[in-house]
């Protein structure tokens, strides 16, 4: 086959982006290189997608040109706008347009040469919209569930598992039928649709606490759906893009299972956090007249006198939005001579790297972001560890109890400091719907409040003590 | 369309599977930290599948594929431009001790 002169420019063009798209991930793996990598790898799509543009295939512009200007807007709208605190949706509403995308280029190139594929090119296709589909709706559901539009606590049903499992399974046998009968089209929009409902009825059962491991598997997905996509269409940049995207959202997800110390298994078919009536009262006779609660003005007074005060934060921080008011807090202590460290939890807020993000918003330089072990060594030093809006990440039952729910997961050991300092509203239960010893033991002080307000009050008790010596 | 060559299915194989050791070993090394960006950035790289949607929407098959190009095109450029954006603006933020 004669390829035509332009073809083999294009084709390098892939490549360079692709070595653009790499070295852009590599700067990732360090703060300081990490803008430059966004932008290499801005620069290898700018070159992917004009060079595509190029193409003699192409012989209209105006509906790419009008999809771009759309598109391009609502994304940099979104981009603009959306507050760091909603950054998981975000990420699940990206997810959801990726897999949409990939399933849509599927589905049309089915539709224009279904019959005459051959079984390799049907078996990339069935995959492409296998993974975009469920991608797609899966992703939507995550959205909703995080923005909550939908209840976050998991939604079970008798014979869920079962059902999801057949249906899947009807879905794959659907694909591999496909792939030695590819004119039987009716069968693959069939399966198009029986893989949005996937999608929609495998997210059902998952609580908002393990939408970390969801949205590292989607995104996975959805990288798997392009790298088909890639198969299909015989273009390497997308199948290594594509590659790219799939491991790193399938690394993330094992990181975040390790940081809960779970199986996938367990996260997708576990119904993890669905909590019942008897569960409630059991856990206000464990926290009968054991509770000690405290006021901002003590608060500020024991943050005043100590020398490392450790503060962690949790999906609470997000909800109330007070990163700033902490940044705040934190700036303040250190003005004071008071050292001033924060411990996270790999799997803290609803996303990887939720927390540091809104942490680096306030304004908190990353050095002073611990992770999981250097954070643990420290506590025994601390004077106060603040804990804001976590619950699950810092109780003690993981280390304790070997029945609990929550048993072996790895957790901050705040328990260990000096004096723990606990800001919530209420004693509601984290995600795990176990109770938590830590409220009731001798070194810990509860502050009833919204994370916000608790930390503004306290923050104010500080300022006006201070006020009050000069 | 005829059916492909089975070399070209096995070259696409040997890059699927090198990038992502190459994938894997990259990300390994990117500390928590940067997690969120990270996942914004490659989801930003994979709106890729642009690449597709343009060749659907633009090559004027007939009006159902256009669509489904078109659509596509959207969700990809959503993708695209807000992906790269966002993951600036995120990482303007991270701001190492005493640099300002």
């Amino acid at each position: 086959m004669e390829v035509e002169p332009f073809m083999n420019w294009l084709n390098f063009i892939y490549f360079l982006s692709a070595v653009f798209f790499i070295l852009g991930i590599k700067g990732m793996t360090d703060p300081r290189t990490a803008r430059q990598g966004n932008f290499i790898a801005a620069a290898g799509m700018v070159l992917a997608v004009v060079g595509t543009l190029l193409r003699k295939e192409i012989v209209s512009y105006e509906w790419i040109i009008i999809g771009f200007i759309i598109g391009g807007t609502i994304g940099l709208l979104i981009a603009i706008f959306m507050p760091m605190t909603r950054m998981p949706e975000r990420i699940a509403l990206s997810h959801s347009f990726g897999g949409l995308a990939a399933s849509l280029v599927g589905i049309s190139e089915y539709y224009r040469h279904g019959a005459e594929m051959g079984n390799v090119k049907i078996a990339a296709i069935g995959f492409e919209v296998l993974f975009g589909s469920i991608t797609f709706t899966g992703s939507l559901m995550a959205f909703g569930k995080l923005a909550e539009l939908i209840p976050s606590r998991p939604i079970t049903y008798r014979f869920q598992n079962q059902s999801n499992i057949l249906l899947f399974f009807t879905t794959l046998f659907i694909w591999i039928y496909l792939i030695f009968n590819p004119s039987a089209s009716h069968l693959f929009y069939a399966m198009v649709l029986l893989c949005f409902l996937v999608g929609i009825l495998i997210v059902l059962p998952i609580g908002g606490a393990d939408m970390p491991v969801v949205i590292c598997l989607l995104n996975s997905y959805a990288g798997l759906a392009a790298s088909a996509t890639g198969f299909v269409l015989e273009n390497n940049i997308l199948i290594i893009a594509g590659a790219l995207d799939g491991g790193s959202g399938f690394i993330l997800a094992i990181l975040m299972s390790r940081a809960m110390n779970r199986s996938f298994g367990n996260v997708l078919f576990g119904a993890f956090g669905a909590i019942s009536e008897e569960l409630k009262q059991k856990q206000d006779e464990f926290y009968a007249g054991k509770i000690k609660s405290t006021t901002p003005e003590e608060v500020a007074y024991l943050l005043e006198n100590a020398r490392l005060v450790m503060i962690v934060p949790g999906y609470g921080l997000a909800v109330s939005q007070a990163q700033h008011v902490l940044g705040e807090l934190a700036k303040y202590l250190k003005s004071k001579g008071v050292d001033v460290k924060f411990a996270i939890h790999p799997v803290a807020g609803r996303m990887p790297g939720h927390m540091n993000v809104l942490l680096a918003e306030a304004g908190i330089p990353y050095d002073d972001l611990l992770e999981l072990e250097p954070s643990n060594n420290l506590f025994p030093e601390a004077d106060v560890a603040i804990v804001v809006g976590a619950n699950d990440v810092v109780n003690p039952l993981a280390r304790e109890d070997k029945n609990s729910p929550i048993a072996g997961m790895p957790i901050l050991d705040v328990d260990r400091a000096k004096t723990v300092v606990v800001i919530k509203r209420s004693l509601a239960p984290g995600f795990a719907g176990v109770p938590n010893p830590l409220f009731i033991k001798e070194n810990t002080l509860m502050l009833f409040s919204d994370a916000k307000q608790g930390l503004q009050e306290v923050l104010n008790s500080l300022r006006g003590t201070v006020s009050r010596l000069h | 369309m005829e059916n492909l060559p089975i070399g070209n299915i096995m070259v696409g194989l040997y890059i699927f599977t090198l990038s992502a050791f190459l994938g894997y070993h990259l990300i390994t090394r990117v500390p928590p930290l940067l997690h969120t960006p990270l996942m914004s950035l490659t989801n930003a790289i994979s709106s890729i599948s642009v690449v597709g949607a343009i060749l659907v929407a633009g090559m004027k098959h007939d009006k159902f594929t256009t669509a489904l190009g078109f659509i596509a095109v959207i969700a990809a450029s959503i993708n695209l431009f807000g992906g790269y954006a966002i993951t600036e603006r995120m990482l303007r933020m991270f701001r190492g001790r005493g640099i300002r």
